[in-house]
């Protein structure tokens, strides 16, 4: 009876705080929908917002930036971040702490001081463009590739790496065969993590985007004055969508081939 | 072994070129009047009362703001646990899923709630309760902080209270321990890593955050980023503004390695 109230409890505390998070996103939703453009007053169903919203070149424009940058820096970052990782793990213990510190500083240093400080440094030697945002993001990115990758390297059985070796395999071979395979969880993660920064930052890509440079972002921060454009809630409810599908499909996936191998381990068995 | 250290060599670049040289820009600014003298003025401005009164604003979100996200954090992660609902992973989705729309849209969504003619006091009415004016307030500020850093404290101290064995927990119970001693004695000390970092993961950027107070302080209550941030785009005084910047940083600094220090000492529960 007790345990019956509990759960019951902690269903409803649960339902709360899912209640909160989520609030805002129904609104948001509620709002891509509505044909006026009052934040209050609903005048009807209409998809026309999402009509608009592929006509504007400047939100196609906005969001293809966001994609390319949180891509490229994301890609650049896990080619140098796994590098690295490989690299410190070798160090001797003096050269890794300082270089585990300093790899520390822009995770924990606060982003507006990030970003001032980057744009401080860029407009001595180049004018501020998608290139010096690039360049920011590759920045932050880079901590979260080596500190998803690190724990795999320490895990990783060096031994297999040794035996490949002497068994004749050249150095990039059994690179590409022991060692990669063995860290494609740590690289995978390190990788979504840092697109998810990417695309998710404000503060960096303000302080270093030049002007008529624009992600989602920004172009929604410079329309906060005027007023938001309901297309934005069209997009917004766009991403989350789709989102939300690719992130279905992958657990609905990965829950299939679970329990196709506990099958064949059971027939196995048999 | 020690030939693998060269697969460093283009990260150590890229920290010296992007992390060490824009801090030691930023440190000449900040140390440096607008025709290059040394100066200790762009730092001390933190006294001057505006600047002053946005400080201890920001400390107060930031701390209540950490607060809050721990107290809703414990009990959530505990549900989660009970239900059993960590291992398929259902929770942890639910939670992670409103990152992924943008941020300022979803704070600007708080604004549209908590405004005067908006959705929360629509509701009120309909209920026959006296309308709440939130919007434009500390109240709103700390609503929209707390909401946006909320899953950054659930996921650490998840991870850390999801890895805790049963067992330590059934024999706590069999030991006599209520359910509040077996939370204090047993599950918030082996969950203090996921809370430690939970904790710089909130504090840091609620400290410093900007973006919500422009949207849900109606550009009167100003934290220290919203200081800075003018500095740079409506004042141009970029030495005042980076003095600033630099004390932030130190004063984040410091206070964060107290408390992951606090840690390595392996001391419960003394972070504050």
């Amino acid at each position: 009876m007790v345990k019956k109230i509990l759960d019951w409890i902690s269903r409803c505390y649960m339902g709360l705080i899912i209640f909160f998070l989520y609030a805002p996103m129904i609104v948001l939703v509620v709002l891509s929908f509505n044909d006026s453009k009052s934040r209050v007053v609903w005048g009807g169903f209409t998809l026309n917002w999402y009509q608009k919203m592929f006509d504007s070149t400047q939100i196609m424009e906005a969001l293809r930036t966001t994609f390319v940058l949180a891509f490229s820096s994301a890609g650049i970052a896990t080619v140098i971040g796994v590098m690295a990782a490989l690299g410190i793990h070798a160090m001797r213990q003096r050269n890794y702490n300082l270089t585990m510190i300093m790899t520390n500083i822009p995770m924990l240093n606060a982003d507006i001081v990030t970003g001032i400080a980057l744009m401080l440094w860029f407009v001595k030697f180049m004018p501020l463009s998608f290139m010096t945002v690039l360049l920011a993001h590759i920045t932050f990115n880079i901590p979260y590739v080596i500190l998803s990758v690190m724990p795999k390297i320490k895990q990783m059985n060096v031994s297999i790496y040794e035996a490949a070796r002497d068994l004749g395999a050249g150095s990039v071979y059994a690179f590409v065969k022991i060692i990669l395979p063995q860290l494609t969880g740590g690289i995978l993660s390190g990788f979504l993590m840092a697109l998810t920064m990417s695309m998710d930052d404000f503060v960096i890509t303000y302080f270093t985007k030049g002007a008529g440079v624009n992600t989602l972002s920004t172009m929604i921060y410079g329309e906060l004055r005027k007023g938001i454009k309901p297309e934005m809630y069209a997009l917004s409810t766009l991403i989350f969508a789709t989102v939300f599908v690719i992130l279905l499909l992958t657990n609905y996936i990965s829950g299939m081939k679970e329990k196709e191998n506990e099958k064949k381990n059971r027939r196995s068995m048999l | 072994m020690n030939k693998r250290t060269w697969l460093s060599f283009p990260y150590v670049l890229w920290i010296i070129g992007f992390t060490v040289i824009p801090l030691i820009v930023i440190f000449r600014y900040a140390f440096t009047t607008g025709d290059g003298g040394f100066t200790l003025e762009n730092i001390l401005t933190i006294f001057d009362p505006i600047h002053f009164k946005a400080l201890v604003f920001s400390l107060e979100i930031a701390v209540g703001c950490t607060l809050i996200c721990i107290i809703l954090s414990y009990p959530l992660v505990l549900a989660m646990r009970r239900l059993k609902m960590g291992k398929s992973g259902v929770a942890l989705f639910i939670i992670i899923l409103p990152m992924w729309m943008n941020s300022i849209l979803r704070i600007m969504a708080w604004q549209m709630i908590l405004s005067p003619n908006g959705i929360l006091n629509l509701i009120l009415e309909k209920l026959g309760m006296k309308p709440l004016s939130i919007a434009n307030t500390a109240t709103a500020i700390m609503i929209g902080v707390v909401y946006d850093y909320l899953p950054y404290m659930i996921l650490p101290v998840y991870n850390a209270v999801a890895e805790i064995n049963e067992d330590i927990i059934e024999a706590a119970k069999d030991l006599g321990a209520g359910s509040i001693t077996t939370f204090f004695k047993v599950i918030l000390p082996l969950s203090m890593p996921g809370l430690l970092s939970g904790i710089v993961m909130v504090f840091v950027p609620s400290m410093t955050s900007f973006v919500v107070s422009d949207v849900l302080g109606g550009g009167k209550l100003q934290l220290v980023g919203n200081i800075i941030e003018q500095e740079f785009t409506k004042s141009a005084n970029w030495n005042l503004g980076s003095g600033l910047s630099v004390f932030l940083m130190v004063f984040v600094m410091i206070s964060m390695a107290f408390t992951l220090k606090n840690d390595v000492d392996g001391k419960e529960s003394t972070v504050w």
